[in-house]
């Protein structure tokens, strides 16, 4: 590779293709900071590649002016599976949504997950169905009217952070599409990762979900009800800094700072603790009970399994040779037919 | 090699000459019965006769000892002739116990011989395998067959008894035993067997030692009891010259992926999910890291089609392996390959159908599924192997055509061909011709655009790969605008996209072989035969030319596109006849394709045809004319 890149810029990222998402869905903030993003890595556009499944958030590929596949629904991570496990030089990216990581492709979404394949998924949380018009999805509330469950669903929604902690995720964030700036660091975050990245996004579909996030959102109430997690930093929010949050035995409670409670009192982030448990105590935090906590759960390393391929190969060739066809196809017994038999 | 038992003695009976014979060994599945078999094969191949082989495994791992579900037989054909299949009738058969007997006497044929065991021939397995008396007491039995009756049990404890084994791994050498007693009847030499036993158990020296001992025990029976007046020889068929390997269908499936791989300069991603009867692809495969094998167990047959297809997006050999239902879960992946235009193989070793069916029984009805199964308009080629040794030369071709052409190649191969045996000639690497492939170059930025949909003469899309600088494009399975690649809904830009890759499918038609024909060029019948029925389709035809009837045999290897001289070859008989391990699948193709009235002969057991059930209908099908 060249050492001198020439500098690139967001504009170099955006591909010839006109952008179809609805005038005023979150996906578009997404997409521009991921642009924004990208020249700061110093790679060149042709060792992105971008692979989605199918939704709305799946579009994002054809968006992109890198390498990227808009492939079939739920399977993004297995194709980029593939893909990284063969091709260490790439940064591969999976774009996903609720239903294509959580509903339909859960199983690849575990999986990759757990083998820590060196590949960045960024999951467009909407809680909804957008591009078939509006069905609930495995994130959307309980009792939620919706086309499909209209006297209210009844299915429990998942808690994608849970479940990808659950699933040992080396790296686990959260952020808000319309929080441009926090966004913008979580995906640099995820793309300097080494391992699975999963970052969920709060997304607003303006079309079938309008304000399914306005608590995070709104300039009145965003600083209330989420929390601004810093490794090594205690959780602390609201308008005034006021309030945090304390371990009452194993069991997390909202206390007003002041008053006899100091800074020290308060559970402190460790986005490195080894053990998951503290990261799987913040992703519980659901509004309104708690504050929604957004920045880095966990980042910690542990092997990874497309390194861990290619170790197995490299080893193998070292001890063993490249292998040698007409060695192989002679091992072991033969016999020979000769001409003059 | 040393070993520390000297073989067994001379032979001092009379020696009788075979032109071949067809030996069934038959046992519980803890009987060994497969290593025995595999065994014997390898012995007879050594000896330098033709082989082929046709395991039958139960369907369950470890059925209830003793019961009809529990076992599990493996079927050996040896000759000094050219073989093409495993043969119908038994000239022998070893039931280890009562079960094996009462389902396996029936391929025994009048006058064979028959070696039981006679110590498990007690109440207690007689109850387990359902039959009411003992069946070595039916008085036509010695009339019928030539009956051994051999106290396998005390023979291997009183011959291992020195080395000081406990009941149960004494009674793990009876396979031994019985392997000795077959190897002094055919004449075989022990040696393989004690070399196979040394690289085996060489880190159990007692183990080792007592199947050598209950091998030799066997031998020395076999010269000594009053049971066998004379042993056979069968003498080294006249195969082509060359050095030969005894393999089966499913490891060479495996080599010739690794030499397509080498072939192409390109490393094989294998994505795969287990699943029988393909699993030992796989297993094959994983041993191989240092030829570059990447090999990856997906989460499940969806993944790991998937998988497949990103490593081919990266400019690897993709392969996935499977079976029937794993093909179902993966047709959707498929289907976007087809879309992608990228050169994958998927291989289908098919089983017996529908759903779970008979996972360790063969068929062939996966046909319409490989040519058809899919959602829209989506072709894609198919091979079939023909044999064992085809495997190999079937898995390059197939990577030959995916690339030329940027598409998704299936693979059929089927139970039958993946467990069976038969002497395969090593070819040299070198002899190998290479697959050559060509990406599209690194373009500067006042380059014209790159149209990842711009085709050659042949209608092949360029295979651009990630990390080419200037080649950036998106794929993806929505319909493509022709040349650019886009995302297109324009009505006549999808017709001419459908027509494209359904002419591109054809034009692989330009570059196989045209179809043979063994015998004469027309006359009353034509046999068409495609996959694994190869073997019994070609002896019975020739057994049919040399009772004087006007019939001729062709074998289709690419049944997607067909070969271009097929309608011509058809109409030169008067009949066709499509012999098939389904209902009429390519029966059904080629009537529907070309209007001919052709003639299906359906079996649909789990088993090859026999080669005289072919004939018979060869037979029948002349004499009706
Ligand atoms: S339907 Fe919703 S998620 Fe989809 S593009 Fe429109 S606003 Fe965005």
């Amino acid at each position: 590779m060249s050492s001198e890149l020439p500098q690139l810029t967001a504009s170099d990222f955006a591909s010839d293709q006109d952008v179809r998402w609805c005038p005023g869905c979150g996906d578009y903030s997404i997409l521009a900071q991921m642009k924004k993003m990208l020249p700061t890595l110093g790679l060149p556009r042709e060792n992105i590649v971008f692979i989605s499944g199918i939704g709305c958030s799946s579009r994002f590929p054809y968006y992109v002016n890198t390498y990227g596949m808009h492939s079939i629904h739920g399977r993004a991570p297995a194709f980029a599976t593939g893909l990284k496990s063969c091709r260490d030089d790439l940064q591969v990216w999976v774009i996903t949504g609720d239903g294509d990581a959580l509903s339909i492709g859960g199983n690849h979404f575990m999986h990759a997950i757990r083998r820590n394949i060196d590949i960045k998924i960024v999951m467009f949380n909407n809680r909804i169905y957008g591009l078939t018009k509006g069905q609930y999805s495995p994130t959307s509330p309980i009792h939620k009217i919706t086309k499909s469950s209209p006297l209210g669903s009844i299915d429990r929604p998942l808690n994608p952070l849970s479940v990808a902690i659950g699933c040992e995720a080396s790296f686990v964030a959260r952020s808000i599409d319309v929080n441009i700036k926090h966004l913008g660091d979580m995906l640099h975050r995820a793309a300097m990762h080494k391992g699975t990245a999963f970052i969920e996004v709060y997304q607003n579909c303006n079309i079938f979900n309008d304000g399914a996030w306005d608590y995070a959102t709104d300039r009145q109430t965003k600083q209330e009800n989420t929390l601004q997690l810093e490794h090594g930093k205690p959780l602390i929010f609201g308008k005034n800094r006021d309030k945090g949050i304390r371990l009452n035995g194993t069991v997390p409670e909202i206390v007003e700072l002041g008053k006899g409670v100091s800074e020290d009192d308060l559970l402190f982030h460790d986005e490195r603790a080894e053990e998951p448990t503290l990261a799987y105590l913040l992703s519980r935090f659901r509004h309104p009970e708690f504050p929604e906590p957004i920045g880095v759960f966990r980042d910690v390393q542990r092997e990874i399994y497309d390194q861990e391929l290619r170790r197995q190969i490299e080893d193998s060739r070292k001890k063993r040779g490249t292998g040698d066809f007409d060695k192989l196809f002679q091992t072991g017994d033969t016999w020979t037919v000769g001409s003059s038999a | 090699m040393s070993t520390s038992l000297e073989g067994p003695a001379k032979v001092t009976k009379p020696v009788e000459t075979l032109a071949g014979a067809t030996v069934r060994l038959a046992g519980d599945s803890g009987d060994g019965m497969q290593l025995a078999g595999t065994q014997f094969t390898n012995t007879s191949a050594l000896a330098g006769n033709d082989v082929a082989t046709f395991p039958d495994f139960p369907a369950e791992i470890r059925a209830p000892r003793g019961t009809r579900a529990g076992v599990s037989g493996f079927q050996l054909h040896f000759s000094s002739n050219d073989i093409y299949t495993p043969g119908d009738t038994l000239d022998c058969l070893v039931a280890m116990n009562p079960a094996a007997f009462v389902t396996n006497i029936g391929d025994l044929r009048k006058g064979g011989t028959l070696i039981v065991n006679e110590d498990e021939f007690v109440k207690k397995n007689f109850d387990l395998a359902h039959i009411d008396k003992n069946p070595l007491d039916e008085s036509d039995l010695e009339k019928r067959y030539r009956v051994i009756r051999v106290s396998m049990n005390k023979l291997t404890d009183l011959a291992v008894k020195e080395v000081g084994l406990g009941n149960k791994e004494s009674a793990r050498c009876r396979n031994f035993l019985a392997m000795g007693l077959l190897y002094w009847l055919y004449g075989r030499d022990v040696e393989p067997t004690l070399r196979f036993i040394e690289a085996k158990f060489g880190n159990q020296p007692t183990v080792a030692e007592a199947n050598r001992l209950a091998l030799n025990a066997g031998w020395n029976y076999g010269e000594t009891t009053e049971a066998f007046i004379s042993s056979y020889r069968v003498d080294k068929a006249q195969l082509s010259p060359g050095t030969y390997r005894n393999m089966m269908g499913n490891e060479l499936l495996a080599w010739g992926l690794m030499a397509a791989a080498r072939l192409s300069q390109k490393e094989l991603f294998l994505g795969t999910y287990p699943i029988t009867p393909a699993s030992d692809i796989l297993h094959v495969l994983s041993k191989f890291k240092h030829f570059g094998v990447y090999s990856f167990q997906a989460e499940d047959e969806i993944a790991a089609m998937a998988s497949a297809i990103g490593a081919a997006f990266g400019g690897f050999m993709g392969v996935t392996t499977s079976s029937g239902p794993g093909i179902a879960l993966k047709s959707e992946g498929i289907g976007l390959a087809i879309m992608l235009e990228l050169p994958v193989l998927v291989v289908n070793v098919q089983r017996g159908g529908p759903s779970t069916g008979l996972p360790t029984k063969t068929e062939q009805a996966d046909l319409f599924q490989a040519v058809l199964g899919r959602n829209g308009e989506s072709p894609m080629p198919v091979v079939a192997a023909c044999s064992p040794s085809d495997c190999f030369d079937v898995a390059i071709e197939a990577w030959r055509i995916a690339t030329r052409f940027m598409t998704p190649v299936m693979i059929l191969s089927d139970g039958y061909i993946a467990n069976g045996a038969e002497p395969w000639r090593i070819p040299k690497f070198e002899d190998l011709a290479p697959i050559p492939i060509k990406h599209p170059d690194a373009r500067k930025d006042d380059d014209p655009p790159f149209m990842p949909y711009q085709r050659d003469e042949l209608l092949a899309r360029p295979w651009a790969i990630p990390g080419t600088p200037g080649l950036m494009h998106r794929v993806g399975g929505l319909e493509k605008q022709d040349v650019t690649g886009n995302v297109s809904y324009d009505p006549d830009n999808h017709q001419h996209m459908t027509h494209t890759r359904a002419k591109k499918v054809e034009n692989v038609a330009e570059v196989i072989p045209p179809l043979q024909v063994n015998g004469p060029e027309q006359g009353d019948l034509l046999v068409l035969s495609w996959g694994g029925t190869y073997g019994a389709c070609k002896t019975a035809v020739e057994l049919c030319q040399r009772q004087g009837l006007s019939v001729a045999h062709a074998h289709l290897r690419w049944v997607n596109p067909f070969p271009k001289n097929i309608e011509q070859v058809l109409r030169s008989y008067k009949r066709v006849l499509i012999p098939e391990l389904n209902m009429g699948q390519l029966n059904m193709f080629i009537r529907s394709k070309f209007l001919i009235d052709t003639i299906g002969l359906n079996k649909i057991k789990g088993r090859p045809f026999d080669v005289a059930e072919v004939a018979e209908k060869i037979q029948q099908v002349i004499a009706a004319k």
